[in-house]
C-alpha cells in the first residue's frame, strides 16, 4: 500500500517538528540544571553519574579503631567541630558473663568518644573480663530505598544514579525531617550552613578518580571502595564480595543498605 | 570556686546515658518546642472546626451560641499554625520551595497545599458566606474606620435579599461538608508526618494519624468550652447551660474515643514488645514520667473522663455553678493534657537514641528561638488574634442576622436533634 500524503499527516509532522524544536531548549535547560546539581555536589563539569556505580564495604575484622578515617573526613569535608560526623568508629566491648550466670554473654558496652576521631582509650572493663571487643566504622549506608530522600519536602536530597545519596545545599530548607528519618544517625543539621549534611562518599574526590578520604587513610584497608561498572584488576571490592558473608545494618527496616559489613555482631545497629 | 563554676556549666550540658550516635549528641533535640506547638495548634484548629460543623452539618441546635466563636477560634489558630514550622527551619527564606517544587513522596511537602486549601477554600470562604449579610448591615450602621472595614469585607456584594441569604446558607453548608474531611486531612496528615518515620519506634506507628485526629477533636472542643466560658465571664453574660452541657457531652465522647485508641496503641506496643521496647519502658518510667503518666494520662485524660463522665450520669443533680466549674476545669485539664501528649510524642521520640542503647536529657531554655518565651508568645498570639476578631465580628453592639446557620427546611430535623 502506497503511503499517501494527506493534509492531516503533513500537519502532524510539522506539529511534531515544531514541538521538537520548542522542547529542545527546555530539555537542554533541564539537563543543564541536573548537571549543575551534580557540580554543586562536588563533581567536575561533564561528569556522567550514569556511568558509575560506587560502592563502599567495611571489613570490621580489619578495623583497629585508630580513627584516622573519622579525622580525615572532618578535615576533608570541613565538617563543623562538635557532635557532627559524616563517619565515625564505634567500639563494642562484650564482657564475659558473671561466674555462675546461665548466660552466653555479659554486658554489651558501646562507645565512640568524639566519633573515635582520636582513637580509643583503655576499655571500660579490665581485659580479662572481656569476651569480645571489636570496632565498627559507620557512615551513610547509601540505602537502595533511602527513607531520608523519601521524606525531603523539596527534593533537596536525592539518590544519584551512581549510588551516592547527595544533598543540594542551595536548596535544602533545613527542616531536619531527613535527620529524623535516617535510622542510622548519619545525618546532621550543620550549625554553619543550617542545612542537612551527610557522607557524600567524598563526591568531589571520587568523581575525579580518587578514593574517599576515609578509604585513602585507612591503614588496614578495613574500608573498601570501588566502582561496580569499572572493576580494576584484582578489584578489592569484588574480592570482598567474593570472600565474605556480609550483613547490612537494621535490615528489618527495609532500607536495603548498599554498604555491606563483614564480621559484625548481632549487637551492631 | 572556678572548679565549682566549671562543674556548674558542665552540668548544664546535655547528659547522655548509654550509647547514642555521635550525631545525636547535640545540645537540644532537633525538633523541640516549636514542633511541639505545631501539631498542638493545628489540632486545635481541626477540633474547633469540627465543633462548628456539629451545628452546620449535624444540626445540633443547642450549640448555636458557640458556632461563630468556634469558627473564629479555628481561623485565629490556623493563621498561627505555620509560624512554628517556619521559625524552626534552617532556611525559612526558602520555605516557598515546599509549594513551588514539592517532593511528592514527602509527607511534609503536602502541608503547604493542605494548609492553603483549608485556609482559603474552607475556613475563609465559609466564614465569609456566614458573615456576608451581616457585613452589609454593619457597614451601613457603623461609622468610621470599622464601617469601612466591614464594607471592604463585603467585597462589593451588597445583596441582602432572602434569596441571597438562602444561597449563602447553601454554599456554607456545602463548604462545611467539604470542611470536615479537610479538617481530618489537615490533622491526620500531621500525625502521618510522625507516624511515617519508621526509623523511630516511638513514632512509626500506623495508629498515629488516628490518634492525632482524635486528640485534635478533644483539644478543639475543650478550647471552645474554654473560650466560650471565658468570653461569657468577660462580658458578664450568663453561660447558656444547655449549650455547655451538649458541648461537654461531645467532649466526653471524643475523649472516650481518644483514650480508647491511645490505650489500644499502648496495649499493642506492650504486647508485641518489639525492638526498642526496653528503651520505651525506660521513657515511661523515667524520662517522661511527669508529662506522660501525670500530665497526659492522669490529669489530661482520667480526671476529665471522671468529671465529665459523672456529669453525663447525674447531670441534673449537680447544681449549675458546680457543673460550670467541673466543665471549665475539665476543659483546662484536657487542653494541658493534649499539650503534654504533643510533648511526649515530639520530644519523647527524640529522648532516646536510634541505637536503642542510650537516652538523652533535655532541659528547655528560657529565651532563644526554641525556648519557653518563644513558646509562650506563639501560644498567646492566636488568642490575641482571636480577641481582635471577637471585637470585630462578635461585637455585642452589632445586630446579627446570619447567626443561625440553618436553612428553614432543616427545622424539623433540628428539633429532633435537640437534647
Amino acid at each position: 500500500m502506497s503511503k499517501q500524503l494527506s493534509r492531516r499527516s503533513i500537519l502532524g509532522k510539522i506539529g511534531a517538528a515544531l514541538a521538537g524544536v520548542l522542547a529542545a531548549p527546555a530539555a537542554r535547560a533541564a539537563k543543564t540544571a541536573v548537571q549543575k546539581v551534580f557540580v554543586t555536589a562536588g563533581a567536575p563539569k561533564g561528569y556522567d553519574p550514569t556511568q558509575h556505580k560506587w560502592r563502599m564495604a567495611i571489613d570490621t575484622n580489619k578495623c583497629i579503631g585508630c580513627g584516622l578515617c573519622a579525622q580525615a573526613c572532618k578535615t576533608e569535608n570541613h565538617v563543623p567541630a562538635g557532635p557532627y560526623y559524616r563517619t565515625w568508629v564505634e567500639r563494642y566491648v562484650i564482657t564475659k558473663p558473671k561466674p555462675g550466670a546461665a548466660e552466653a554473654r555479659g554486658e554489651v558496652m558501646v562507645d565512640s568518644p568524639e566519633g573515635g576521631m582520636h582513637g580509643f582509650g583503655d576499655p571500660p572493663v579490665p581485659k580479662e573480663d572481656i569476651q569480645q571487643s571489636f570496632f565498627v566504622p559507620k557512615l551513610c549506608n547509601l540505602c537502595e530505598r533511602s527513607p531520608c530522600t523519601q521524606v525531603c519536602p523539596v527534593g533537596a536530597t536525592f539518590d544519584s544514579p551512581d549510588g551516592a545519596v547527595l544533598i543540594d545545599p542551595n536548596y535544602c530548607i533545613g527542616c531536619g525531617f531527613c535527620v529524623q528519618a535516617c535510622p542510622y544517625g548519619c545525618r546532621f543539621l550543620s550549625p554553619v550552613t543550617k542545612t542537612a549534611e551527610k557522607c557524600t562518599l567524598c563526591y568531589h574526590r571520587i568523581t575525579r578518580g580518587l578514593k574517599p578520604a576515609c578509604v585513602e587513610v585507612c591503614p588496614t584497608q578495613a574500608r573498601i571502595f570501588g566502582d561496580l561498572l569499572h572493576p580494576v584488576p584484582n578489584d578489592p571490592l569484588q574480592q570482598f564480595y567474593d570472600n565474605n558473608r556480609v550483613q547490612a545494618l537494621k535490615p528489618h527496616l527495609g532500607t536495603e543498605p548498599r554498604v555491606y559489613y563483614a564480621g559484625i555482631d548481632k549487637e551492631v545497629r | 570556686m572556678t572548679n565549682l563554676m566549671t562543674n556548674f556549666v558542665v552540668e548544664v550540658m546535655p547528659r547522655f546515658e548509654g550509647y547514642v550516635y555521635p550525631n545525636e549528641a547535640t545540645q537540644h533535640p532537633l525538633w523541640s518546642i516549636l514542633i511541639v506547638l505545631y501539631p498542638y495548634i493545628t489540632g486545635l484548629v481541626a477540633g474547633a472546626f469540627i465543633m462548628a460543623s456539629l451545628v452546620r452539618v449535624f444540626n445540633v441546635r443547642a450549640l448555636e451560641p458557640v458556632y461563630r466563636l468556634s469558627m473564629l477560634t479555628a481561623f485565629a489558630f490556623l493563621l498561627c499554625a505555620p509560624l512554628p514550622l517556619l521559625f524552626h527551619l534552617g532556611h525559612p527564606e526558602r520555605c516557598y520551595e515546599v509549594m513551588m517544587t514539592p517532593h511528592l513522596t514527602s509527607p511534609m511537602a503536602i502541608f503547604g497545599f493542605i494548609y492553603a486549601w483549608y485556609l482559603m477554600a474552607v475556613l475563609l470562604l465559609e466564614l465569609w458566606f456566614d458573615y456576608r449579610r451581616d457585613f452589609v448591615t454593619w457597614s451601613e450602621i457603623t461609622p468610621g474606620f470599622r464601617g469601612i472595614l466591614y464594607r471592604l469585607f463585603t467585597v462589593g456584594v451588597n445583596d441582602t435579599s432572602d434569596a441571597s441569604a438562602e444561597l449563602d446558607h447553601k454554599i456554607g453548608h456545602i463548604l462545611s461538608i467539604v470542611g470536615i474531611p479537610s479538617a481530618f486531612l489537615l490533622h491526620g496528615y500531621v500525625g502521618f508526618i510522625f507516624g511515617s518515620v519508621k526509623a523511630n519506634p516511638w513514632w512509626g506507628n500506623v495508629l498515629m494519624p488516628i490518634i492525632f485526629i482524635m486528640s485534635a477533636m478533644v483539644s478543639g472542643i475543650a478550647l471552645c468550652v474554654f473560650n466560650y466560658m471565658v468570653l461569657s465571664w468577660i462580658r458578664r453574660k450568663t453561660v447558656d447551660m444547655k449549650c455547655l452541657d451538649v458541648m461537654s457531652m461531645y467532649l466526653f465522647y471524643a475523649l472516650v474515643m481518644d483514650a480508647a485508641i491511645e490505650g489500644l496503641d499502648w496495649i499493642h506496643r506492650i504486647y508485641s514488645a518489639e525492638e526498642g521496647f526496653q528503651v520505651m519502658l525506660h521513657m515511661i518510667r523515667e524520662k517522661l514520667f511527669y508529662t506522660l503518666n501525670l500530665g497526659q494520662v492522669t490529669f489530661g485524660t482520667l480526671v476529665p473522663l471522671l468529671l465529665l463522665g459523672t456529669l453525663q450520669v447525674i447531670r441534673h443533680r449537680v447544681p449549675e455553678l458546680a457543673r460550670r466549674r467541673m466543665y471549665f476545669s475539665s476543659a483546662v485539664l484536657i487542653l494541658l493534657g493534649v499539650l503534654a501528649m504533643r510533648w511526649n510524642v515530639v520530644i519523647g521520640g527524640q529522648l532516646f537514641s536510634k541505637t536503642l542503647r542510650g537516652v538523652m536529657s533535655y532541659k528547655m531554655e528560657f529565651a532563644g528561638l526554641e525556648g519557653w518565651l518563644m513558646g509562650a508568645v506563639l501560644m498567646i498570639l492566636p488568642f490575641v488574634i482571636l480577641t481582635i476578631m471577637v471585637k470585630l465580628f462578635l461585637s455585642e453592639k452589632l445586630p446579627t442576622e446570619g447567626h443561625v446557620p440553618h436553612r428553614e427546611s432543616d427545622r424539623p430535623a433540628l428539633q429532633a436533634a435537640e437534647i
